[in-house]
Parts: C-alpha cells; structure tokens; sequence
C-alpha cells in the first residue's frame, strides 16, 4: 500500500479545499466508517459500547467543542465540565416539560441553551486575556456546579437531588433510559458526533475558522485587517458551548442515564477535556478523536493490563495512571504541542517520501 | 477630470496638527502633511521619530490628543482600526505580524474578510459549507491565487508561515495586505532585515503595486537609496516633528535633515 500523492492533481479550488485531498486518506476514512457502522455493531458487546465507543464520542464532541474555542481561538477555558452541565441540565428540563418534543430537537436546544450561557461568560474576554480568562472560566464551574445543586428547580425537586433521563425515542428506536439497547445507544452518538464533527470542520476550514485563528495568533493584527475581536470571540464561545453542551446532554441521556450534576460534570471534567485536546493536538478536528479515545481507553487499558495481568493491586493502577497522565501531558506541551494529531501528519509526511530520507 | 484637477493631483489622506503622547512621552507634535492619490509617499526619519506611531495614528489604532484626519475628503477625528479597513486603508508591520500557525495562502485569505459577503460567510451556511460558503471561498480563492502569483510564492502556498523564512515572512505579509485591494497602503519598512536580493524583489513589487493597482503607498524606510529610488514625495520626522517634507532631491539637500540624521543637537 503506498501512500503517495503523485499523480493526483488537483483541477479546481474545490478539489484542493476538500476536506481529505489526498485519495488514500478518503480510502482510510472509508474504512473507519465501515468498521464504525457496519462491524462494530455486530462484535461489540453491552460493556464494548457503555464503557468504550459511547463515553470516546461524547467526549470527542466536548474536545472539539473545547478546542474550538481553545485550539482554534486561543482562549483557555476552564468550564467544560461546567458546560456539560448546562447542557444535561436543558435536555433533562426540556424533556420533562415537553414529553412529545423530539429527542435530536431536545439536544440540539440543549446545545443552544449551553451557547448563550458560554456567550454570557464570553463577555469578560473582552477585556482579560490567557491566565485572568482561563480563572474567570474556572469561576463559571464553580458556580453553575454550584447552581445546579442548591436550585432544586433544577432537578424537578427531587430529593435525591439527580436527575434521571427518561425513556425517548428517535424514529421508533428506544434510544435513552434504562430499557435502551446499548448498540442503539453507539449509533445513535456516532450519527449524530459524525454530523456535528462535520459541521464543526466545515467551520474550521472557512472564513469563520480563519477569523478564529486570526485572533489566536495575532489579534491586534486581526483587528488591523478588518476581523472585530469581541465579536469573533463571543462567536467562538458560544459556538464551542454549543458543542460542550450537546456532549453533556448527551452523556445524560446516552450514556450516564441518571447523575448528580455537580459531581458527574464537575472540574475533573474540564481538565479531563482539556488534557484531550492537549494531547490529541490543539487546532485539529482529528485530535479531539484521538485525544478522547486517548484519555478514555488509557485507564482501561492499564487497568486490564496491571490488574489482570500483573496482579497489581487496583490502586496502585490508579496512582500509575495519573502519573503517565502528567507525564504524557508535560511530554506533550514540551515535546509536541501539536499532539497526537501532529505526529499522526509527521508519519504521513515520512510515508510520502519513504523510502528517500528527504 | 477637470482641468483644476489634473493640475493639482487629488489628496486621499491628509494629516493637520497631529500631536500624540503617551504620558510624557510626546511621540508625534503638531505634525501635518498630506498624501496624494496615486503616489508614493515615504516617511523618513531616525530611530524614534515618530514613524510608526504616525502609520498608527491613520489607521486607528492610536488615537491622537491633538488634530484631526482627513480621509477621502471627510474628517475624522477618530477611527476603530476595522473602521480604518474597511475604508480602504491596508498595512504591513515593522516586526512581522503574521499569523504563525496559518498557511500562507490562508493568511493572504485573511486580507479577504471585509470583501466577503457576510451572510454566505455566516454561521449557518458556514456550517454547512458546500453552497453559499463554498462559493464565496471559490471567488476569493480566485482573487488569492492573483496574488500569490503576483507576489512569486506559489511555492510555498501551504506552508505555515512560521517555517518561513524572514524575507518571505514581509513578502507573505504584503500580500495579505494587498488582498484588501487598498486605496491606501501603509508599509512600515517593508525591506528591513533583508539582503539586497531581497530588497530589490522588494522594490519591485511596490512599484509594480502602484503602477498596476494604482495603489497609494505610505512607506517607512531606512534605506535611503531606496527612498530615493521609490518614492516621488518624502516627510521626514525627527523628535516628533516634521523637519522637512518635499522631494526625494529637495529632502537630500535640506540642511535639517542632515542635521537630524548626523545628529546635531537642537
Ligand atoms: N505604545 C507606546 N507607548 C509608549 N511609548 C510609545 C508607544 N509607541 C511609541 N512610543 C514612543 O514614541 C516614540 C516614537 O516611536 P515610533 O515607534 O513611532 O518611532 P519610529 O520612528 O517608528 O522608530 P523606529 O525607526 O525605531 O521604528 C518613541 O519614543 C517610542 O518610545
Ligand atoms: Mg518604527
């Protein structure tokens, strides 16, 4: 199998905007939905698709939401897990007051609902930049954690102070609560994050996504050239909360079912999604997959592997796991700051050229 | 055109009794002059005379104690610096102010923006890329690659232009710039830190920009061979204020200006 672009030409801008240029790339992202939708399915089990390929597409969702904002627009942002919440918070309100209201519409107004939250903590931008921002955003997870569980509004009064997603159907198909079927449950997200990564790239790749890098790289030069900061980066937050919300309504309702909002979306949540864009490469779509598949599978992996195989004790897997955590991270920021993603490309580039050196 | 006009050339941009400071520093003082349509216009002067602040006062993004600006025959007294773009006026930067982590070919795309059609560049139809967005990216691209050939760097298309060397970087710059289809064009030494190969591309392009486009130039310069080459009018600065202002010959032989780059004390 050759990994070669010779022979390829590319006749209009069209084909050379394309989102995968080079045929061989289409062929591999071919085969990854084949597998994705047509083996998957038929080989995984109950816990291959609770525990693995739901929470991995949830959280590429959240990582691209985070690295929209973060990645592509340079503002450092603390609240993911804040975020989520708003996110499972709306779907489960909107649900429960509206029954008959359909589930794709409940979790994209959940999305919307999340945005113009993230619009409204998006103003102090204006003003505070990098290390300021990212304390504000850390602000904002404290407190919408900390709305959540005072405000018994928002679990409909429960006493036990969760909220519980109940049973919704999307065309005929059981997709949320208790009953659910878990394969259902894996479709449903991978149509869906597809759909939305898609859109999320197409963003990217356009003037939208220029103007966001614009003002991540230089922004009194984006601003000299015509691109107004505050609303670019207003558009950035709430188009990144968007995403963020989605994911957590999502983890709600395909993934958790029931959770205390507080704890489930809590500021473990937000470095978790920021470690997947660190690592799997800031400003890269395809980094946000692989840094969510990284950071998910990571731990079962070596859980699997130290406990089960070399009988080590279950703790000290866990005390492991945030050390190669740190060190990965550490390794990354210095090593590599374009992740995991990066290197993925720097293996192409080498594949094009083998077997010459140069 | 009327024969008043074609006798005396049309003034795009004037400056009157620009005073600007900052704290006690007082960076530009009572300072006018003006720039014709079609010219280039040099800025000379020493170290801290006031160059850059003065490029910084037109386009908006200092804003002047003292005097006011005449744009196109409207008065301003002030401007956002988007404001300063949109109304034509594009510039390139002493210390490069590129955006590293972009490709060359999107960094000229960059200079795009306010000619783009906001709602096929909107949201919505961004998201769904293939239609309206597309379209306009098409157009644009078509504009770009105009550019990119003028400029002679189809080469280096895709590159991010932080991998790009120093020379290169200034001439990825002008062509962002460029990209705007400015009235008025402000380059803040645009052939400083480059060899004399370098300059002399350099040198190039901006006749040619003004000879095809008809594009009005400002430039900083330090080199004065340069200046003298270019420019058909030169100010000079020194300590904030203008010392002299004429032709390339007139500035050469005025005693102030050799004064000011000897460094005769006042
Ligand atoms: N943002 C600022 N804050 C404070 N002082 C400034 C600022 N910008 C410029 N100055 C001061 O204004 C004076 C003029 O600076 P300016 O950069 O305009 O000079 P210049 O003619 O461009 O010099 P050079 O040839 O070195 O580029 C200097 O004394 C400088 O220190
Ligand atoms: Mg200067």
């Amino acid at each position: 199998m050759f990994y070669r672009e010779s022979g390829q030409f590319k006749a209009s801008y069209a084909a050379d905007q394309a989102v995968f240029p080079i045929r061989q790339d289409q062929y591999g992202i071919a085969a990854i939905l084949l597998v994705a939708f047509f083996v998957i399915p038929y080989m995984g089990d109950e816990y291959f698709f609770q525990a693995i390929m739901v929470p991995v597409l949830i959280f590429s969702l959240a990582a691209i939401g985070l690295n929209i904002l973060t990645g592509y627009c340079g503002q450092l942002s603390l609240g993911t897990g804040g975020f989520m919440a708003v996110g499972a918070v709306a779907c489960y309100k909107l649900t429960t007051a509206f029954p008959e209201l359909n589930f794709i519409i409940v979790l994209l107004l959940s999305g919307v609902i999340t945005a113009m939250v993230g619009l409204l903590f998006g103003i102090p931008s204006l003003r505070i930049k990098g290390f300021y921002l990212a304390v504000a955003t850390l602000a904002a997870q404290f407190f919408l954690s900390w709305l959540f569980n005072k405000v018994a509004w928002f679990q409909n009064y429960a006493p036990s102070g969760t909220i519980t997603m109940p049973p919704r159907e999307v065309f005929g198909v059981l997709v949320t609560g208790a009953a659910s079927n878990a394969m259902h449950r894996y479709l449903f997200c991978l149509i869906f994050v597809i759909v939305l990564a898609m859109a999320a790239k197409n963003l990217v790749r356009g003037p939208i996504g220029r103007s966001w890098m614009a003002i991540r790289d230089m922004d009194i030069a984006a601003e000299l050239i015509g691109f107004r900061p505050f609303q670019t980066k207003l558009l950035a937050f709430s188009v990144s909360s968007f995403y963020v919300g989605v994911a957590g309504a999502m983890a709600l309702s395909l993934w958790l079912g029931s959770v205390e909002t507080a704890e489930a979306f809590d500021i473990n949540v937000s470095f978790q999604v920021l470690f997947m864009i660190i690592i799997g490469g800031l400003g890269s779509m395809m980094g946000s997959f692989l840094g969510a598949a990284f950071i998910i599978l990571t731990p079962i992996v070596l859980t699997n592997v130290m406990v089960g195989s070399l009988g080590f004790q279950a703790v000290t897997a866990k005390h492991f796991e945030f050390m190669f955590f740190g060190g990965m991270i550490i390794m990354f920021l210095i090593v590599e700051p374009q992740g995991l993603a990066r290197l993925w490309q720097i293996l192409k580039e080498k594949l094009r050229l083998w077997p010459f050196p140069y | 055109m009327s024969a008043a006009e074609a006798l005396e050339p049309e003034t795009i941009l004037s400056v009157e009794n620009i005073t600007l400071s900052f704290g006690a520093v007082r960076a530009i003082r009572d300072v006018s002059f003006d720039i014709r349509k079609g010219e280039i216009r040099a800025i000379i002067g020493p170290n801290g005379a006031g160059k850059t602040s003065m490029l910084n006062v037109i386009n908006g993004f200092y804003h002047p104690q003292e005097g006011r600006i005449m744009f196109r025959g409207a008065v301003r007294k002030q401007m956002k610096p988007h404001e300063a773009a949109a109304g034509g006026i594009a510039r390139t930067f002493q210390n490069v102010a590129l955006f590293r982590g972009m490709t060359t070919l999107d960094n000229i795309m960059t200079g795009r923006n306010l000619k783009m059609d906001k709602w096929r560049t909107s949201l919505i139809p961004a998201m769904f890329y293939y239609g309206p967005t597309q379209k306009e990216e098409i157009k644009h691209r078509e504009y770009v690659e105009r550019v990119i050939e003028f400029l002679e760097i189809e080469a280096i298309r895709k590159t991010p232009v932080g991998r790009l060397p120093y020379g290169l970087q200034k001439r990825v710059e002008l062509g962002r710039a460029l990209a705007a289809e400015p009235d008025l064009l402000l380059l803040d030494e645009p052939m400083a830190g480059m060899n004399l190969e370098e300059k002399e591309d350099m040198c190039r392009f901006v006749l040619d920009v003004n000879d095809e486009f008809g594009t009005t130039i400002a430039l900083i310069e330090h080199d004065m061979g340069v200046v003298m080459d270019l420019s058909d009018r030169v100010v000079v600065l020194d300590h904030g204020e203008k010392i002299a202002d004429g032709t390339p010959e007139d500035v050469k032989s005025n005693q102030n200006v050799i004064d000011a780059y000897l460094g005769v004390s006042h």
